[in-house]
């Protein structure tokens, strides 16, 4: 392809790309949730700036015994590890974990 | 410019001054979006679109705005969901444009802005000279530069044109002398009726924001594409000659009016060349009659358009002549030659393989008024020192105790 053929402007033709470019490998920290301690309240939900922040319905069950319905998954594909999630845990359910040590 | 007596459009005889003439043809181009910043000697051209929104006029949207960042700012919104826009501004507000004129040319948009050119601070001038405009000649914008109030009348309705020409996609400018022509009232025809300016000016469809067909505008580039679409605004810039030219044919079909990129006087016969452009050319024309009364076969040529540089328009013109003088108004501080418009010249002309003798000339910075007796004395300067004279650099015209080995 050369400069004639490339829509002019830097224009993007086609709607929802996004999903193409795998932003995961720009994180130099990982969240890692605590499933024990997580509440579900879905703060970490609500302020994550690139919806990454997945809800799942696989029940979990803690060790206390108490059991449920959710379970929240980030999608390492795309989660850039801004730790806005982690900042904003009211439980510091949220880790920051070094991908490189 | 010529113009014809017999012309397509009927037309009516009005008395303006170039703000207003730019407003006239922004009317008549029915522009959907105006928003601007006021600041002298611009203001008239808002002032006036604002008086005719408020009668009725023109159905278009005056966005009131902080500063002149934001009004080109909210141009370029309003023209990438599709609408026609306008702008205008003079020096400090170019400036402060600045970062978002490349951004205009870099999407593609067809917006078209009059500048009413003043001095730049500091120290603070409020009048007349092309500082402004020749800062912003690496932004991508076609440029054109008026001498008179029809010019700028017309040159509005053609920077439409040519800007929203599929082919070029690439905004425009249109300017004119802050108060030598911004507030000097002169004659100038307009069409009775805006419908056969809207005839010349046909919305042609391109890439807008549309919900229904979802694009992404100014997206971020990597190293391996960002040079190819920056080549395309080249390409876009060398096409928009040949549609300026197309758009001059329409201008003159339909209005009667003569438009070419550089404007001659007696130039045909000429030994002597005078290049300069805007509002002073009128002024350099009477000053080539006086020379001509004296026995000097002198001429005059003025740059209409500037970007993109008609270099071999003015190499045909300069072919017999043996001296070009090139009178600049703006000042280009440490370049080998003070004067852009000559270091455009000298380096269009050598790729042209013309090297006649050149004087570079700097006047009328600062409002500071150019005249007849001015031009007479800069032609007798100019062969007084013949070759010695490019050595020089560029002479800055008038200047109390500038000196020149």
């Amino acid at each position: 392809m050369s400069w004639r053929e490339l829509p002019i402007g830097g224009i993007i033709l086609e709607a929802g790309n996004s999903v193409k470019r795998k932003t995961g490998d720009w994180r130099v920290l990982r969240p890692v949730i605590d499933q024990e301690r997580c509440v579900r309240c879905y703060i970490c939900w609500m302020y994550c700036p690139d919806g990454v922040i997945e809800i799942r319905d696989t029940p979990y069950r803690t060790k206390a015994g108490r059991i449920w319905n959710i379970t929240f998954e980030i999608d390492y594909d795309y989660c850039k590890g801004c730790g806005i999630c982690a900042q904003e845990c009211p439980v510091k359910a949220i880790e920051l974990v070094e991908e490189v040590k | 410019m010529e113009t014809k007596l017999e012309s397509r459009v009927r037309q009516t005889r009005v008395i303006l001054n170039s703000n207003y003439a730019a407003a006239y043809a922004v009317r008549d181009a029915d522009v959907d979006v105006i928003s601007a910043y006021p600041i002298t000697p611009q203001t008239g051209v808002v002032e006036k679109l604002s008086e005719m929104i408020a009668e009725g006029e023109l159905d278009a949207e005056m966005i009131h705005v902080e500063s002149e960042h934001s009004a080109l700012s909210a141009i370029i919104g309003a023209s990438a969901v599709g609408a026609r826009v306008f702008t205008a501004t003079s020096s400090q507000g170019l400036e402060y444009m600045h970062e978002v004129l490349h951004i205009a040319s870099g999407m593609r948009l067809p917006l078209v802005m009059a500048i009413a050119t003043r001095a730049l601070s500091a120290p603070i001038s409020i009048w007349n000279d092309y500082s402004d405009l020749m800062n912003v000649r690496d932004t991508s914008w076609i440029t054109f530069i008026a001498s008179t109030a029809q010019e700028v009348y017309d040159s509005i309705i053609e920077a439409y044109m040519v800007s929203e020409d599929p082919r070029i996609l690439l905004p425009s400018i249109v300017a004119y002398d802050g108060f030598w022509m911004s507030h000097t009232y002169e004659p100038l025809y307009i069409p009775e009726d805006r419908k056969t300016v809207l005839e010349m000016l046909p919305r042609r469809p391109r890439y807008t924001l549309d919900p229904d067909n979802p694009i992404t505008m100014g997206s971020i580039v990597n190293p391996d594409w960002y040079y190819e679409i920056k080549y395309q605004q080249v390409e876009a810039m060398k096409e928009a000659y040949r549609v300026i030219r197309e758009a001059d044919a329409k201008i003159e079909e339909n209005l009667g009016r003569v438009y070419k990129p550089v404007e001659s006087y007696l130039a045909e016969d000429s030994e002597i060349l005078v290049l300069t452009y805007g509002g002073i050319y009128g002024t350099l024309q009477t000053a080539v009659d006086l020379l001509r009364s004296e026995g000097l076969k002198v001429g005059a040529l003025r740059l209409r358009l500037w970007r993109p540089f008609p270099a071999r328009d003015l190499k045909t013109l300069v072919e017999d002549a043996k001296t070009l003088i090139v009178v600049d108004r703006a000042i280009s501080y440490g370049a080998s030659i003070e004067g852009p418009v000559a270091l455009e010249t000298i380096a269009a002309l050598y790729r042209e393989g013309l090297y006649p003798t050149i004087a570079s000339f700097i006047a009328g910075i600062g409002g500071r008024p150019v005249s007849e007796d001015d031009f007479r004395d800069m032609v007798k300067k100019a062969l007084e020192l013949g070759e010695r004279a490019l050595k020089i650099g560029s002479i800055h015209w008038g200047v109390r105790g500038a000196e020149y080995e």
